[in-house]
Parts: C-alpha cells; structure tokens; sequence
C-alpha cells in the first residue's frame, strides 16, 4: 500500500528501522491487543502440540472453525456494537429464540427458503427494538438489551418447552457437507462464519458507515459536532447484531441438529469475552471483526485443549477470566497512554 | 457607514436556560473578509451566542440571516451545510481514528462508495501542508500533541466550502510559533473572502488579529467596535464594566502598608503547568489581599497553586517562615490553608445534602469516620455557622441546592469557617449572586479579616476587590505584575496595568 509519508525513504540502516517502527506505532497503536491475542493463540498452539503431540492437525484446526461458528458470527456483531461503545447482552436469547423458531417453522412444513430470512428478520426486529430503546429513549445499552434478552428468551419459551428435531434436509445439508482438501474440510456453515467476518471486517474498515462507528466509540459528541449521522448509526449495529444472532441461531440449530430454547444461556458473555480477547476496547472505538475472529479461536482452543486433558469444562471458563482480565488491564494501559500523551 | 454587506447577522439574540437569558437581544454582524472577535469575561454570554451560530442551541427570540437571507439552524449539520464552520474550545476531535480521517470524516473522497483511502491521505496532506503541518495523514490523531490536534481542527474547518469560520479560544494551547503559524493562515481565508469570528482573551491576539470587536457583559450587548479605534483601556472598560450602583463602602479602613506585621503566608517564585510563572505572593496575618486581572491571567491557577491542587513546578511557600509542601489540598488544610473554588454548583456545594449537612462535611472529614460527632454537636456547630453568617432561612435541614446563589456561598464559607482555617482562598466567591449578596459577603469577608483570619479574594470586579482588600495583586498573563496598596489605587490604574501590552518581561 503506498502512502504520503513525510518520513524520509527506508533505507536499511538501524534509524530508518526505528521511523518505521515509529510510524507503525503511531498509525497503527491500536492493534497491539490484537497482535496480542495472535500471540497467544499461538503460544497455545505450540504448547498444546508439545503437550499432546498430536493437537495441532488438519482436523482439529477444522473442528475449531465447525464447532465455533455460531459463536464467530455472534462475535462480529457483537464487536460493531461495542466499537460505537454499546453493549448487546441479548445475543444468545436471540441465538435461542431464532433457532427453536426455525426447527417449528421447518417442522411445521414452511420451506427453508422461506423459514431462514423470517427468523433473520425476527433477530432484526429485536436488535432494532433494542437500538430504538438506546438512540431515541435514552435507555443504557446494557438496560436496553438485558430487556432483549429477557423478551427474546420469553418468546423462545413460548415457541416451544421442549427441543424440536430438525429434519429439514437443506438445513441439515449445512452442517453434515464437508468440503474436503487432504485432511482439511469446511462445513457450508464455517464458509458462512467466514463470510460474516469478511463482510463485517470489509464494511468496518472501507465504508463510511463503517468509520462512523468508530466516530462514535471515539466521540460521540465530536461526531455529533462532524455532522456525522448518528442516530442511524447506533441503531443500525444493533439491527446487525440482531441479524447475526439470528444468523448464529440457524448455524446453531444446525450444528446441534434441532433448537432447544435453553440453547445460547450465557453465550452472550461468551462472544463478549471474545471480542475483548480479541483487542477491543469495551469503551469504544478500538476494535477489528479479524480480532474478534482472533478472539473467538483462542476461546475455542481453550475449550479443546481442556477436553484434550480430560478435565473438567469449567476450567475454560477459569482460564477464559483470566485472559479476559488480563486483556483488560493490557487495555486499560494502553488507553491511559494514550490519554497521557495527550 | 458600513459600505460592506454583512455575510451573517444576528440581530435580537435572546437564548434563555430555564428562567435565566444567557443572553439577551444581542445582535452581531461578520462581514465578508474581516476577523471578527467576540468580547467578555466569563458568563458574558459568548459561547452561547457562539453556539447559536454554529446551530448548537436555538434563539428563543431574535434572528439570523446569511448573505441578507434568513437562516434556520437545526443542528451544527445545518450550519456546516450553509458554511459556517467551528473550531472549538476544547478539542472535539475524535483521537481514535486518523488524522486523515478526522479532516474528512463525512466527507471522505470515495470510489465506487467506498471510502479511498488513499485520495484522502492524499488531500488531507495538502490541507495540513497548507498549515504548515508535516505529520503522517495516517497516523492516530491521538498520537499527536494538543497543539497539533487543534491545528488538525483548524483543518477540518477550512478544508470544506467554508464562508464563516469560527474560532473558539483556538490559540489557549498553542505557543508563539504556532499561533503565528495560525494567523498567518487566518489572514490567507480573510484574502478568500471567508468571514471570520475568532474569540480570546489575549488581548495582545485580538488587536494583532481582528479587525472588528463586539463587547458582551452579563449577557448583554454593548457595543461593536473597530479594533483601530478601540483603546485597550477603554476595551477592557466595556468588558469589566462601571457599576454605577456603589454601595457602602467597607466599615474599616484598610489597613496601611503591612504594618509590621509578618506574612502568614509567604510564596516566592511560584510556577505551574497551569500558567503561573514565577509568582510572589505576601499574605499577612489579618488582611485581605486581592487579585485583579483578565479572565485567563491566572486568577484561578493563582488560587490552586498556593492551597496544593496543582503541582508547583518551582517556587517555595512557607507559612510563618516554614517551608511548606502542599502536595494535595487536604495538606494546605492541615496547615490552615482552606480554598473555595470558583465553580461553586461543580466544586463546592453538594446539592442534594441538607444546609447542616453541608456545613458538618468539611469538619466531620477531617475527624474521619471513627470519630463521628454526636448529633446534637452538629446541629449546634452548624446553627452557631447560620446565624453567624446569616443564612437564609435559617433552616437546617432544607436542601442546600434550594438555597440562592448567595446563601450556598454562605454555606460553603460557614464549612471552610468550620474548619477553624486561618489562611481562606476565596476565589470568586460572589460570580453570580445578587447585589445585596454580594455586599453582605463582602461584608463578612472584611469582618472576617478584623477578627485576624488572613484572605486571598479573587474576583473578575474590580471594583469589588479594591472595595474588600487591603492590597491587590495585579495579574497578567500567569504572572505578577505588582502588589499594590489598595488605599493607592483606582479602578483605572489597576485597569491600566491590567490592559497594558503584554511584553512584560520588557517594560519592568
């Protein structure tokens, strides 16, 4: 990428690595959480393998993709929301609700192709309530979307107490397919994971939609004060969480072969969780969806090395508050640095 | 007499909050080409009619009018579209995104609808080159400096179709270089025909820069002036203003000289990163000395720098002839030193608490929670306070916030007073109080002074802090310009050092 630089031509001398290093840092301060979790995912990574030996295969490198995809789609709604500096605590009710939704419309005979945009729209609806209640009434994000939770979590139980098995062969299709390269495979619902996140990632960064959410989690007033359109803004990405909660819930009801309205009770604090591992700022206006993408794998490796070990899963949650805490006082030094240079 | 059509005009300005006008029929004309600087201490109403302009607030009565057709803003989107552009106080940048960005944001360049990147550094470059600015379009604005951050604000505002820009205080963070840089930018958009309104409280600026001066006080218009025909003196005459309205002079006669007495106080040399530079200060036992100077000349950071809230850089403050370090407030305290800061609602009083509450807080804080006092203790302590200092109604348990702007100033002293100081830093302890309040503070600061309590009174009147001192102190700039006797002096001499330009280093 060729930019206007003031800074004299690289040469390879030791100065010119310092202006180069220089100038990354000042452009690019913020990622530094992100390379972080790199790091670490890969220290995971080598440790695992010494450990185990066997842990760093094709399949399981492809199982980490297959069994967190919904967690991945939730996570890059979740990091547009706390970029603008928000908070979407209804995700995983809404994960819930629109999975039970689509196994009753697919079981009661509605053909997929018109079951799967209702139960997006449905997750929609419910992210553009809660946007509507944090632009126009005032009402704190988290307040906002506990309401979303509880409202989407009811309607889960009203569409149905028990699991309902999904026999639908289009939505099966999604998740029982594998793309095969040697020993690696993607499954249609990990290609459509992958899509969320390029999509989120390419919209974050290239548009002026996009800019504007960091506008906001930067500034809200100073964006205000630009003539930046906020109010359509703040609603909006909490429309786009709605709508990959309501995309989780179909790869979920997938995955798992049926909905089940207990599905996804705390998996909002798990796509947190990822989002802030994965470098963003819970404050606002630093974050990147790759991140998030970064964030999610080191929660899964986590999740498999623990069943590698045969111990006990609430140690993922153990490690998984460490590393949360961790990265939040990582955050917390690099913001207060920034704030002093100032 | 104005061969010129004026680009805006606002004529009748009133704006109220609440019950209050911020400002009241106030009219303001810019002119195409010309710098325009608005006038006034503080509460004179100057950013509000600021933001009237820039569509922040709404005029509940008057009018404004661009190119002579009238203009109806809902929001600064609005005045942005119509071409007035602002660059505000405080920098409200956004110091997470980059500095390309923050000159563009809105309005980036872009291709096939999304944003090119490139094209933007690219014209952000020539914007800040034209600033005289070299730094890396790409880099975080938050990287940079705050002077670099308000010249990036700069410009954003003229790197859009701009008419009328407006400067709100643009230079308080700049240095000389930078300010230099800054006007000679300004006088390149004066070429362009862009009207320009630019707000300061250097006055050394205002008459380098502007062409044109409108005088607010009190929220009231006084008058629109030509800078060339506008002396200093008489400026800050139209600013401060003569009230006309004299009361009874103070009961006692102040005091001559120092008498012999030794300083309780005593600062050589103070300097801060607030302003102050090399400042003496002499505060004797039983008077009151008075600070005088301009809105920005450091009558406040004078305040803070003597009772420990901000950090000396240099100098030394000794209390009877001991070196003192007033690392925090509360060590000021335990020696005697109690501050009462300007911003009475923010600093001082606690809305929501009783009048006794208030009162008992400052004494119970510092006996700490392991000591409480009885509450019959209370009651007297903050009943003897009341009736000593006359509050009104003298009822314990009403809400301090529903008292008048004079009695919570009585409230706040009576909790200072609490404190058995014997040093109180007073600064402005009557901005926005009625008349009759203002007198029985006065009043009480004098009474106060003959019982032996020694007082630093700021206040933006002159008049007020000739009538209660013994001696003023004359500020300028963040530094000292003399300390003078107040018996030896006038409105008008203390206006003339005030006002004088500032190259003080020079003329002494």
């Amino acid at each position: 990428m060729t930019t206007i630089d003031v800074s004299p031509p690289p040469t390879p001398t030791r100065d010119s690595l310092a202006t180069r290093y220089h100038t990354f840092m000042s452009r690019h301060a913020s990622l530094m959480p992100t390379f972080a979790a790199i790091a670490i995912l890969i220290a995971i990574f080598i440790g695992a393998q010494i450990y185990f030996g066997n842990f760093v295969t094709p399949r399981n490198i492809s199982a980490l993709l297959l069994d967190n995809a919904y967690l991945l789609i939730l996570a890059v709604g979740m990091t547009f929301v706390i970029v603008t500096g928000g908070i979407d605590l209804s995700v995983g009710s809404v994960m819930a609700f629109t999975g039970i939704w689509l196994a009753k419309l697919l079981a009661g005979g509605t053909s997929a192709l018109i079951a799967i945009p209702t139960i997006v729209l449905g997750g929609a609806l419910i992210g553009l309530l809660i946007g509507v209640l944090v632009q126009y009434f005032d009402v704190q994000p988290f307040i906002a979307s506990l309401a979303g939770l509880f409202l989407a979590r009811g309607l889960a139980y009203v569409v149905s107490l028990a699991s309902i098995k999904v026999e639908n062969e289009a939505v099966l299709w999604l998740q029982s397919t594998r793309f095969k390269l040697g020993d690696w495979y993607i499954t249609p619902t990990g290609i459509l994971a992958l899509l969320v996140v390029a999509v989120g990632a390419f919209v974050m960064q290239f548009t002026r939609f996009g800019r504007t959410i960091y506008a906001i989690g930067g500034n809200e007033n100073s964006a205000r004060l630009m003539g930046l359109n906020i109010a359509r803004t703040k609603v909006a990405v909490y429309v786009i969480s709605g709508v990959c909660a309501g995309l989780a819930g179909l790869v979920l009801t997938a995955y798992s072969g049926a909905g089940y309205p207990r599905n996804g009770i705390g998996t909002e604090l798990d796509a947190i969780a990822a989002v802030v591992i994965g470098g963003t700022v819970l404050t606002g206006g630093r974050g990147y969806v790759l991140g998030s993408m970064v964030g999610v794998f080191v929660y899964g490796t986590i999740n498999t090395v623990i069943s590698f070990m045969g111990a006990e899963q609430s140690w993922t949650r153990i490690i998984v508050g460490l590393l949360l805490l961790v990265f939040i006082v990582v955050q917390r030094a690099i913001v207060a640095r920034a704030e002093r240079r100032r | 007499m104005d061969q010129a059509q004026p680009l805006l005009e606002v004529t009748g300005a009133t704006v109220y909050f609440g019950a209050d006008a911020a400002i009241e029929g106030v009219d303001f004309r810019m002119f195409p080409g010309e710098v325009h600087s608005l006038m006034g201490e503080n509460g004179a109403g100057k950013s509000t009619l600021i933001k009237a302009i820039t569509g922040v607030l709404h005029l509940d009565h008057g009018s404004l009018t661009l190119d002579g057709a009238p203009l109806r803003l809902h929001s600064p989107v609005d005045a942005l579209h119509a071409g007035i552009s602002t660059v505000y106080q405080e920098i409200e940048l956004l110091p997470n995104v980059s500095v390309a960005e923050n000159i563009f944001l809105g309005r980036e360049p872009r291709r096939a609808g999304l944003i090119d990147a490139k094209e933007m550094r690219r014209r952000a470059h020539a914007v800040l080159a034209d600033l005289g600015l070299t730094i890396d379009p790409a880099s975080l604005l938050g990287s940079h400096s705050v002077a670099v951050q308000q010249l990036v604000a700069i410009a954003r505002a003229i790197s859009t179709e701009v008419r009328v820009l407006v400067l709100d205080e643009p230079t308080s963070s700049l240095d000389v270089d930078e300010v230099a840089e800054l006007f000679r930018v300004i006088r390149e958009l004066k070429q362009r025909g862009v009207a320009i309104l630019f707000v300061s409280h250097f006055l050394d600026q205002v008459y380098e820069i502007c062409d044109r001066v409108t005088v607010l006080r009190d929220g009231k218009f006084v008058g629109e002036y030509l800078t060339r025909e506008l002396l200093r003196i008489d400026l800050v005459h139209k600013m401060l203003g003569h009230k006309e309205t004299e009361l009874k002079t103070r009961s006692r006669a102040p005091a001559s000289g120092s008498g012999g007495d030794d300083p309780f106080l005593t600062a050589r040399g103070l300097t801060t990163g607030k302003g102050i530079r090399d400042a003496d200060v002499d505060v004797f036992e039983g008077r009151v000395l008075g600070v005088a100077g301009l809105l920005g000349s450091g009558r406040t950071e004078l305040a803070r720098a003597v009772t420990g809230v901000d950090h000396l850089h240099a100098g030394v403050i000794m209390i009877a002839g001991t070196d003192q370090a007033f690392t925090s407030p509360r060590r000021a305290l335990t020696k005697g030193v109690a501050y009462s800061s300007e911003n009475r609602r923010t600093e001082g009083i606690v809305a929501e608490l009783s009048v006794l509450e208030n009162i008992v807080l400052a004494v119970q804080a510092d006996r700490g929670i392991w000591h409480r006092m009885k509450p019959a203790r209370q009651r007297e302590l903050a009943q003897s306070w009341v009736e000593a200092l006359g509050i009104r109604p003298a009822d314990l348990d009403r809400q301090a916030g529903t008292l008048s702007g004079g009695n919570q100033q009585k409230v706040l002293l009576a909790r200072l007073l609490a404190l058995a100081p014997r040093l109180l830093v007073l600064d402005e302890p009557t901005r926005g109080i009625d008349i009759g309040a203002k007198v029985e503070i006065q009043n009480l600061v004098s009474e106060l002074a003959d019982n032996g309590l020694s007082v630093i009174f700021i206040s933006a009147e002159l008049e007020e802090v000739l009538r209660v001192s013994d001696r003023v102190a004359v500020l300028r700039d963040g530094h000292i310009v003399d300390t003078l006797p107040a018996a030896e002096v006038t409105v008008d001499s203390v206006l003339a050092l005030v006002a004088r330009a500032g190259t003080d280093e020079g003329d002494e």
